[in-house]
């Protein structure tokens, strides 16, 4: 479906649940169609960002398939939320990245591999690169270095991400962030991360992967989400022990980047076989197809940040540091480069639109 | 392969039944006419729950007395109801939400919405179709056997004795006890033109197509004693664009009271400010299909915009009356000499919709007498009416058992009924929000467990 294509059917398929509004209990994004008559290109998109797709609204959907009103809100908005991450992003013809997501990840994170690869054994040596050290992977490549990499592409990702979200934020006419007041942004925050609408609207949870409301979705995402808190936190302890305390790694099992890694590396390896496995699951319907390469792609590469994370800290007992070292930067990397052309900004996306959601709800 | 309990229909309350049925122990079989995917019957389109209760709760507000549900019962039936039934419906109405909840149904905390029912009734989380979901699933967790596309063409009786049903492609099943709760007639249109003739032609039918009453009738014809007037049917007025079947909730109409209404020939036929709407939206379908060709028009200008919860349909929108009466076909100088009558006739007073207020016309054959303004500012949009069938009330008669009662007046001791198949025994005519769902709650609880006990002694 075309852009163009897909708001004309979100407009008729709102049109129908306006008059309805029986769902309006499950989450945010009915009360905040009931307040509007007309639909304009950015209230889709800000409602389209506020569904979670949690698929209640569709299998409690007295008109979903074989209705001949066809009504199917979570697939259209997950085409159009898509359609919105194409068109806000910057600079603009980036969102070609978007479109064919899965593709794009997979080219990024393979070629960032090879060039690792490559790049790495030439310029440290072979016999460095496959052997053991006694200061760990730091052996294999230098803190300085892997600071100075993936700080330049850190940054660079967060600045373009930021641009990305002005764009959006004022193109669903949401006022200056200052002007909004604490309360508001909290209960948004809030909302975003307890991921208060997968619940179903109380408590049971949404009906993904089929009929039968169930807390598993929302679970596997709180696996994945905070599992990536913690290794980040991780990443974070390590570097204040080195620049502040001047104490290098590797670190003991007792230490703050081993506490927060290893469960985290557990939590974000579970969350996402688990997300994956409901995907793998869930009811066609609920799925837009022209998104699920960039759904899986985005799980995959977290997950295998996760996984490859946790393999490594237990290199001393499997060998191999350097090339497993270079597994784990390689998809760390294009994590990281792709943070503002992936399925990464769908949090950010969210957060906005339950802004303005709280803010309408004021 | 011996069932204990068979239960013909797979709505809320053939599915009350079956859960209740085997929660007592007996091996239940649910036939469902429809597929999988539109299983439900009517209960697919359904809100609500109207509850006794004596003290509020998370889902309804304030107190709800028997006494006044009584009262409610008797005003909108006339009467025609069966006290000692009725007040069983009543009384075990206040179970209705927990038994829901215990089987995986959610409610909504009380609505603010147009229809003012957060006080009397409970409203299913995400509506009809999600509570038929989640007793699907739990009926399935009880081992209840479920077959879809199952039309029962036929009963066998022996001695007002249930022996065997006959299937659409010739199967038999046996068993030890039948429950009814296979809805009204509705969706048959050659039966509805029996009674109404020809005009039924015309009718849309809001709900599923499924019912067909062709269990209903199998039991008048072998006996069963009728309750309620053939030609009882809760019949509103929905939008004319509404599909012929299935159209639901998104069919209504809700500005009649803002505006007038006029049929093909552009004449006004009946007080639109009567009273509040909810309590003359149910007389509308009949009044329309009194109507030539069993069409009429609400004519609405741009001081009503916003004031209603819109259609699904867009309506036909112009600038002049002239170019209004043009799009949807009728005489425009009918129309506007209605207009104009209804605008000259109005008298002072101050709007307020949400009560009865003092606008209203003087000297027409036919007032309206609340809620008059001129229709006098474009754009004028005009919605399409047609009589909407949501139900019929014709059923075989119960006795507080849920044993459907034969014409020699002694119960069958292995028939049972609920549902809209039996709620013509407490409600044969009028309308009561929220009540049919309650009716066959309660009757689906005492049909499954008289059923089981029956069965598996």
């Amino acid at each position: 479906m075309q852009p163009i294509e897909t708001l004309h059917e979100a407009k008729r398929i709102l049109k129908i649940c306006n008059a309805c509004r029986y769902c309006e209990g499950h989450c945010a994004v009915f009360p905040a169609m009931e307040t509007r008559l007309e639909f304009q290109e950015k209230d889709l998109y800000y409602l389209a960002n506020l569904c979670h797709n949690c698929g209640s609204c569709y299998h409690n959907c007295q008109y979903a398939d074989p209705h001949e009103f066809q009504v199917n809100v979570p697939q259209t908005f997950a085409q159009l939320r898509k359609e919105s991450y194409v068109l806000y992003t910057w600079p603009n013809f980036m969102g070609k990245i978007l479109e064919r997501n899965g593709l794009w990840v997979t080219l990024v994170t393979v070629m960032s591999l090879i060039i690792f690869m490559l790049l790495t054994p030439i310029l440290i040596g072979q016999k460095t690169f496959l052997g053991i050290h006694k200061n760990g992977f730091y052996g294999v490549i230098s803190h300085e270095i892997m600071v100075i990499l993936f700080g330049i592409v850190g940054i660079s990702a967060l600045i373009i991400l930021l641009i990305s979200m002005i764009r959006y934020w004022r193109a669903i006419g949401l006022p200056p962030l200052w002007t909004i007041r604490i309360r508001v942004i909290k209960k948004a925050v809030w909302h975003a991360l307890t991921v208060k609408y997968l619940d179903g609207g109380a408590g049971q949870g949404c009906t993904y992967p089929n009929e039968t409301p169930s807390l598993w979705r929302r679970r596997f995402h709180h696996l994945t989400f905070y599992g990536f808190l913690l290794c980040f936190a991780a990443t974070t302890t390590a570097a204040v022990y080195y620049y502040l305390f001047n104490w290098k790694g590797p670190y003991g099992w007792l230490t703050l980047p081993k506490l927060f890694g290893i469960p985290g590396g557990i939590s974000l390896s579970i969350g996402c076989a688990g997300l994956l496995y409901l995907k793998w699951k869930a009811d066609s319907p609920l799925i837009a197809s022209k998104n699920t390469g960039m759904d899986i792609a985005f799980i995959l590469l977290l997950g295998l940040t996760g996984f490859t994370g946790l393999t490594l800290m237990f290199y001393r007992y499997v060998g191999f540091v350097g090339p497993l070292l270079i597994v784990h930067l390689s998809v760390v990397m294009s994590l990281f480069l792709l943070a503002p052309y992936s399925k990464f900004i769908h949090a950010f996306y969210r957060i906005i639109a339950l802004i303005n959601y709280e803010l309408e709800s004021e | 392969m011996h069932n204990d309990v068979l239960v013909i229909g797979g709505g809320h309350a053939g599915l009350t039944a079956a859960i209740t049925a085997a929660e007592n122990g007996a091996k239940v079989l649910l036939l469902e006419a429809s597929p999988k995917n539109m299983r439900g019957g009517n209960s697919r389109h359904t809100r609500d729950l109207r509850i006794m209760h004596h003290q509020p709760t998370k889902v309804l507000t304030d107190i709800y007395p028997a006494k006044e549900y009584w009262d409610d019962l008797v005003r909108v039936t006339n009467g025609q109801t069966n006290k000692h039934l009725a007040y069983l419906t009543i009384r075990n109405s206040a179970n209705n939400v927990k038994w829901l909840q215990q089987h995986g149904v959610c409610f909504q905390p009380p609505l603010k919405g147009t229809l003012q029912l957060g006080r009397t009734n409970a409203f299913l989380l995400g509506g009809g179709k999600a509570m038929i979901n989640a007793l699907y699933h739990s009926a399935e967790l009880l081992g209840v056997q479920i077959r879809y596309d199952s039309t029962v063409t036929m009963l066998t009786l022996d001695e007002n004795h249930f022996v065997e049903a006959i299937l659409e492609n010739g199967q038999t099943i046996e068993a030890s006890a039948l429950i009814v709760a296979s809805g009204g007639f509705e969706a048959n249109r050659e039966w509805l033109e029996k009674i109404w003739g020809k005009i039924a032609k015309n009718f849309i039918i809001r709900g599923t197509p499924y019912n067909r009453g062709l269990i209903l009738k199998q039991l008048l014809e072998k006996g069963a004693k009728q309750v309620g007037n053939p030609k009882q049917c809760h019949a509103v007025a929905i939008d004319g664009c509404a599909p012929l079947f299935d159209g639901g909730i998104v069919s209504r109409v809700d500005c009649i009271t803002l505006g007038i209404v006029v049929n093909k020939h552009a004449k006004r036929f009946y007080d639109e400010g009567e009273d509040l709407w909810p309590k003359r939206y149910a007389i509308w379908g009949h009044l329309v299909a009194q109507q030539p060709d069993q069409i009429a028009y609400v004519i609405i200008d741009a001081k009503s915009e916003k004031m209603f919860i819109p259609s699904a349909f867009p309506p036909k929108t112009a600038n002049t009356l002239l170019e209004l009466a043009q799009k949807i076909a009728i005489d425009p100088d009918a129309l506007l000499k209605t207009v104009h009558e209804y605008n000259a006739s109005i008298q002072p007073g101050t709007f307020n919709h949400t009560k009865l207020d003092n606008c209203h016309t003087q000297n027409l054959a036919i007032n309206k007498t609340h809620w008059a303004r001129t229709i006098d500012t474009p754009p004028f949009k005009a919605y399409l009416l047609r009589p909407g069938i949501t139900f019929t009330y014709l059923g075989v008669t119960v006795n507080d058992k849920a044993q459907i009662i034969m014409a020699d007046d002694q119960p069958s001791k292995n028939i049972f009924a609920a549902g809209e198949i039996m709620a013509g025994n407490v409600l044969a005519e009028g309308y009561l929000a929220g009540t049919g769902l309650t009716i066959g709650a309660v009757f689906g609880r005492i049909a499954g467990k008289e059923a089981a006990q029956y069965a598996t002694n």
